[in-house]
């Protein structure tokens, strides 16, 4: 087995399958440089990640299949699903055996495997849709943490673009220890010393209006619950528990 | 802001506005062109859910539940002793762009109680949305829930900053809403949905020849009848929905199962249990007529004129239509696949794609998701194993009903256990 080892980027897995093809290789796996582990009867090859490959791979597969084959393994890929490198490769090398779109080929089991995935990518980038909850800073930033289980940050920010333009925000994802910060004109990538109470709404860094908001926002959500209908189960298959920190309406004390 | 005050009124106007079910902000085309606040395209976002399962997608409020009507089956009526309160305008609109900065919300879904008359109080609620849109800025969600009787000039300038209009016809049948709310008419809530859906057919024709032509009301109109307030039978709901859906266009009709709130002796009683089961069969024959091709003859008839309770109404169908079936899922048409019990409309079109590469088989339509512990006694497909035997419809029901779980079990079991 030959090991491809690349830098965790999108566009370094891409050149890596490129260069796969260029040297017709089978027997090979793709892994992360950061997470890979040294087997003695393993042959190991470093990608150093080309632009140039990345693109044409991308056009190929546009090109012999259609721009959703494509967004498939973009999205596949930020699950950042142990094997999702093997599983991107086998769907590609299908896609260019049949010489034609397979994204919905779903009797494939690359193909089924890959589209529940990105089922579950959709899920958690509507998830964060909904769930993010921004605090006003006291510099009025419009400023929220996330921690999403998929890394699906780049797939929110049109989103968000688009419906707060005219005021300043920042998504901020915590496990990943990056943000997108939109400065009215343009979005960035950011990375930030976040102090340890960031999830408590000081007075140190937020309005004093900011908590006031959340309460009613929480008094709002109580008072709209008509108590005749609970249904918890439900209500946990909509909100699973490990989202609730981030919800000012679940975890507030009023 | 006095957060205190507010914070009462809200208590109060929210918990008064909870009974109108629908939350939905989809089916708008507001974007935001005008680099100001917020959009209104394509579905909406539920931000969060409530503890009874529901979506929380908008504000939903009353600007007062002051009114001079008494429908026994409103909280609000006015022989009923609670605590009234009122916004100002400004008051609505400041928690709304609060709330919607913060991404709390999609919008506004605004109504209220009457005082003083009818278009005294349409004319409020077009104020609180004529400033989001034209001070505020604000290209997010609104929903005006429209008073009944409010006149035809009123109606026309709320179509031209809320995103949708409603009127909810609250009781099904003339009769009942005769018996529980005497001071209301039918016309008073046919005549606004007339207007509605003229203006929206206008606006759709001459958008046509001028681009410009300011928006009127982009994601239609809706409406909610209350079931089991009164002892009309499903049938009667359901076409009256349906005349509804076709008369005035409607995008949604919602029904809310009638919750118990008064000790007045023409409703059933406090303590009465919500027919949830009830508003689910009703809601799944409603999507049967809109997206599965079944008419309402099909579901509901003389024969026919209640939904059954422990299965749901396509299968209640197919049960009774036994020669149609099985269906070769390798060669039906669409319209065919959507009438299998236990296919969804996603699963068709599964199926749909998916034969395009090869014949599909048992294992095929596992993987696919579609519900085999249903289907499989309507359908073959390329295999030699289907289910031979001749049921009778009763032996299929029990069949299926002892493999499948069903979120109403125990309300179910004790309505059968009242039926012995
Ligand atoms: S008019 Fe509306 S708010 Fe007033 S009692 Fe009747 S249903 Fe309730």
């Amino acid at each position: 087995m030959t090991y491809f080892l690349y830098d965790g980027s999108f566009e370094g897995l891409l050149t890596s399958i490129f260069e796969i093809y260029e040297y017709k290789l089978d027997k090979v796996s793709i892994c992360k440089i950061s997470t890979y582990e040294k087997g003695f009867f393993n042959k190991e090859i470093e990608v150093i990640t080309q632009q140039e490959k990345s693109t044409r791979l991308q056009k190929g597969i546009i090109k012999m299949g259609s721009a959703l084959d494509f967004s498939q393994i973009y999205r596949a890929f930020l699950s950042e699903l142990k094997g999702v490198e093997d599983l991107i490769l086998n769907y590609t090398q299908y896609l260019f055996t049949e010489k034609r779109s397979v994204a919905k080929d779903y009797a494939n089991k690359h193909v089924l495997e890959i589209s529940q995935i990105v089922k579950k990518i959709g899920r958690e980038k509507h998830r964060m849709d909904a769930f993010v909850r921004f605090r006003l800073t006291k510099d009025n930033i419009y400023f929220a943490t996330v921690a999403p289980d998929f890394n699906v940050l780049p797939l929110n920010e049109v989103h968000f673009r688009k419906r707060y333009a005219d005021q300043k925000w920042c998504i901020y994802d915590l496990k990943r220890n990056y943000g997108i910060f939109y400065d009215l004109h343009k979005t960035e990538i950011i990375s930030l010393d976040l102090p340890t109470n960031i999830l408590s709404s000081s007075e140190e860094f937020f309005k004093p209006e900011e908590l006031h908001f959340q309460q009613l926002w929480k008094n709002y959500f109580k008072s709209t619950t008509i108590s005749s209908r609970i249904n918890k189960k439900l209500h946990q298959q909509h909100v699973p528990k490990r989202y609730w920190k981030y919800l000012s309406e679940k975890y507030l004390q009023v | 802001m006095n957060y205190e005050r507010i914070k009462e009124k809200l208590n109060i106007l929210a918990d008064a506005a909870k009974y109108d079910v629908s939350c939905s902000s989809s089916g708008s085309n507001r974007k935001n062109k005008t680099n100001g606040l917020g959009n209104a395209e394509g579905i909406g976002i539920c931000h969060s859910y409530t503890p009874d399962g529901r979506c929380v997608s908008l504000l939903k409020i009353l600007l007062t539940n002051y009114c001079i009507y008494d429908c026994a089956y409103c909280v609000t009526r006015i022989s009923n002793d609670i605590k009234r309160a009122a916004f100002k305008v400004q008051e609505v609109v400041d928690l709304t762009i609060n709330f919607y900065r913060r991404n709390y919300i999609e919008g506004l879904f605004l109504s209220s109680g009457i005082f003083k008359s009818p278009d005294h109080t349409m004319e409020r609620l077009i104020q609180v949305a004529k400033k989001l849109r034209l001070e505020e800025n604000f290209n997010g969600y609104i929903h005006l829930k429209s008073i009944p009787g409010a006149s035809d000039e009123l109606m026309y300038e709320a179509g031209l900053y809320a995103d949708r209009l409603s009127v909810n016809i609250e009781i099904p049948t003339k009769e009942g809403l005769k018996l529980l709310a005497p001071d209301k008419n039918r016309k008073d809530f046919l005549q606004p949905m007339n207007k509605v859906k003229n203006e929206i057919q206008k606006y759709k024709s001459e958008r046509k020849l001028i681009k410009s032509t300011p928006k009127y009301a982009p994601a239609g109109q809706s409406t909610q009848m209350i079931v089991g307030a009164t002892n009309e039978t499903d049938a009667e709901v359901m076409y009256t929905a349906t005349y509804l859906y076709k008369k005035y266009n409607m995008k949604r009709v919602y029904y809310s199962g009638y919750i118990p709130i008064s000790y007045d002796s023409r409703l059933p009683a406090i303590g009465t249990e919500v027919p949830m089961l009830r508003e689910n069969r009703l809601y799944q024959t409603d999507w049967l007529l809109r997206f599965y091709g079944f008419s309402i003859e099909e579901l509901l008839n003389k024969n026919h004129p209640n939904l059954d309770s422990d299965i749901d109404p396509k299968l209640s169908w197919a049960l009774r239509n036994l020669h149609h079936f099985p269906i070769d899922i390798n060669k039906s048409d669409k319209q065919l696949l959507a009438r299998v019990p236990g296919l969804g409309m996603k699963s068709v079109y599964k199926i749909l794609h998916g034969r395009k590469y090869r014949k599909l088989n048992w294992e095929h339509l596992q993987k696919m998701g579609v519900a085999l512990n249903r289907a499989k006694y309507f359908i073959t497909c390329d295999s030699r194993n289907f289910e031979t035997k001749d049921y009778t419809p009763a032996q299929i029901k029990y069949k299926i009903l002892s493999t499948s779980q069903t979120k109403y079990k125990n309300t179910l079991s004790q309505q059968l256990n009242l039926f012995g």
